[in-house]
């Protein structure tokens, strides 16, 4: 069978499942397009290419499975960049797909001529520069094997023109690229961490993005159970333990309650599982947890050591791992240590203040749980909108909470929210933003609308860039530089001149029957909802702190 | 001067590779003294030797170093490996 290069770059994506990609066409990677009108992949065009990378992500994050971005070259590339460099590091399996200049005009400064392998080099797990039409047939495969596998991240694929029109005979098609078996633990590792936590007083499990990457939530949560362990979550993992449970004590670090930070201090064995010791979440290394022996399980072994050195460490599958230890160690109680638990979280848990009015976010983010029910994907932006969901939202299932942790990129909400909508329309897509972070990609407001999609967007609307104020406030002598709260934007108008619905609780005489209303009206609905500007996040550990040094709240 | 260390890297023959060994050296701030590649006598496969610095930091470099594709082995040798030594009088000259 005779094909063109584009063709076949376009059959070997069919034939690793990949059913829609977002993209936008250009120049360099018109052949591709032209080949996707004889394809069944659904093709999303967005209005500007980092919503693409920022879909492909949303599609990933939800399914698991590796998604797919097309971009032509030169500008179209480098608008990919920001969300490839926010898949690395937060080990999301996104396939970055770039046309190129024509072999021929590499290196001559040709019209949207970009050195696009020397851009995505530092920022993908791998990345390549297609030299012939022969290598397609390795190189595709090979990159959704990358993606998948062991840790996922990026893969960038540059095209150039001439290959993607090239003629080639095809007899025998590849196999699709999977994800190669991982590492598995010894019986001599499984027989350490049994000790060693049989050995422990006060053991407590910090609870990393490895676990969702490994699909081991459940057994994680039961091994918790099983040996009544308490756990402690990373900003990225916070929807492994469903919010109530008794043994969760939510996200740990710069936000985390005073609970995990005492906790923390006070335990003398810490299981580190599928994470990687971010700053954000240890406060001042070498202050953290400074009682405790460190066991560290993650599939990527550069992590072992990189920033806390483990007392014993397993370079293998986690989900292995726990079922093991769930096969071989008998359930215990340890009655005092969970006591002190429960006490510490009833007694520094964050209140949601009574009166429910909707300007308190804690109220809003409640409310809005309690009306969209549990079969929601929940995302949000950048800033304090983003950190008062991650401490209250009552996520009830792995891969529901969709949030950019290790770049922390403004607007990632509307494209990743749009990504998951389409991966899986019969839920809600629930975006938290705030209006500094909306602007960055409203125009996929468009492409949502264009679509149909099940978005509810609630716009925190604070009239600032609130998380810098919050620091210019607290670290800065008050002094705001910057920070936007003369923001006079209209967002339910600007939704409705898009072809959303928009709902403006400012103007709402009933605020919580206009938002009832709004989260259940069909299709795409902003809901802008004006919160006290003072409204600050707290606790907050000072960047460079030890997280025992937060701060509970303004001292006025 | 400080301790030194000769790493030799079996890597995919293609272009990229020395893109992707340099470009991690750079981005992670690791010091690379000197830098040896050439195809092996299988095209398919290169040698790279570098020449880096000994500290706490070696392992992790190597670690790094081995998560990129294109690498396929790592050796580590002390820094009198014969290697650099006999290459000098090409750079005193
Ligand atoms: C692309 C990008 N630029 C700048 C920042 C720095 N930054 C972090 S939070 C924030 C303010 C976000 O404002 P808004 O979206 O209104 O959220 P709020 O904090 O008010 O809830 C800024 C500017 C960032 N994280 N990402
Ligand atoms: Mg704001």
């Amino acid at each position: 069978m005779k094909i063109s290069g584009a063709q076949l770059i376009i059959k070997l994506l069919e034939r690793q499942g990949i059913t829609q990609i977002a993209g936008m066409p250009g120049g360099a990677n018109l052949p591709m397009y032209d080949a996707l009108l004889d394809s069944d992949i659904k093709h999303v065009l967005v209005r500007h290419e980092q919503s693409a990378g920022f879909i492909a992500q949303g599609i990933a994050r939800v399914t698991g499975k590796a998604a797919v971005c097309f971009a032509s070259s030169g500008p179209a590339a480098t608008n990919l960049i920001t969300a490839i460099a926010d898949a690395k590091l937060d080990s999301i399996p996104v396939v970055a797909i770039t046309g190129q200049v024509p072999s021929a005009m590499l290196g001559t400064d040709a019209f949207q001529e970009i050195d696009t392998f020397g851009l995505m080099l530092p920022i993908t797990k791998h990345n390549y520069l297609v030299h012939s039409i022969e290598e397609l047939l390795e190189v595709i495969p090979e990159a959704f094997s990358i993606a998948l596998s062991g840790r996922p991240g990026p893969v960038a694929i540059d095209i150039p023109k001439d290959i993607q029109n090239q003629m080639i005979d095809i007899q025998q098609w590849p196999e699709p690229g999977t994800a190669a078996p991982l590492a598995q633990p010894s019986s001599a590792d499984i027989k350490q961490i049994k000790q060693m936590i049989e050995s422990a007083q006060r053991p407590m499990l910090m609870v990393g993005a490895g676990v969702i990457n490994a699909d081991a939530s459940e057994q994680l949560v039961q091994l918790a159970e099983q040996l009544d362990i308490p756990a402690v979550t990373t900003f990225l993992a916070l929807s492994v333990f469903p919010h109530s449970h008794p043994l969760n004590m939510g996200m740990l670090g710069m936000h985390g309650t005073k609970a995990t930070s005492i906790a923390l201090e006070e335990c003398d064995l810490l299981i580190g599982a599928g994470v990687r010791f971010d700053d954000r979440a240890t406060g001042k290394i070498s202050e953290f947890c400074p009682q405790a022996s460190v066991i560290h399980i993650d599939i990527d072994k550069s992590e072992i050591g990189k920033l806390k050195i483990p007392t014993f460490a397993v370079n293998a599958d986690i989900g292995s791992t726990l079922r093991e230890l769930l096969q071989l160690m008998p359930s215990d109680n340890r009655i005092e240590w969970h006591a002190r638990i429960q006490y510490l979280k009833a007694k520094h848990a964050i209140i949601t203040p009574a009166h429910g009015r909707l300007s308190n976010p804690y109220c809003l983010l409640q409310q809005v749980a309690e009306i969209a029910g549990e079969n929601t994907n929940v995302h949000t932006d950048v800033g304090q909108h983003q950190m008062w969901t991650a401490q209250v939202y009552p996520f009830n299932r792995p891969r529901q909470w969709s949030s950019s942790g290790g770049l922390g990129t403004m607007g990632y909400g509307l494209p990743a929210a749009i990504g998951s909508a389409l991966a899986e329309p019969e839920r809600m897509s629930l975006l938290f933003s705030g209006d500094g972070s909306i602007l960055i990609n409203i125009q996929e407001l468009d492409t949502a609308v264009e679509h149909n999609l099940n978005l509810k967007i609630v716009l925190l609307n604070n009239r600032s860039l609130g998380l810098v104020r919050q620091q210019q406030t607290l670290f800065f002598k008050g002094n705001l530089s910057a920070i936007n709260n003369r923001n006079a934007v209209n967002y339910a108008a600007v939704a409705q001149a898009m072809g959303a619905s928009g709902f403006d609780l400012a103007t709402a005489a009933d605020p919580q029957a206009t938002l009832q209303q709004a989260l259940n009206t069909p299709g795409v609905v902003l809901i802008n909802v004006p919160i006290d500007e003072n409204e600050m996040v707290f606790p907050m550990v000072p960047p460079g702190a030890a997280n025992k040094d937060l701060i509970e709240q303004q001292a006025c | 001067m400080s301790k030194r260390a000769v790493l030799e890297l079996k890597v995919r023959n293609h272009p990229g590779t020395m893109s992707h060994v340099c470009g991690l050296f750079a981005r992670r701030s690791y010091n690379m003294e000197g830098i040896l590649c050439m195809p092996m006598a299988d095209k398919k496969f290169s040698k790279i030797w570098l020449l880096v610095d000994e500290d706490k930091r070696l392992e992790q470099v190597i670690l790094q170093t081995n998560k990129l594709i294109d690498v396929l082995a790592i050796t580590e040798h002390a820094a009198s490996h014969e290697i650099f030594e006999k290459l000098e009088c090409f750079f005193n000259s």
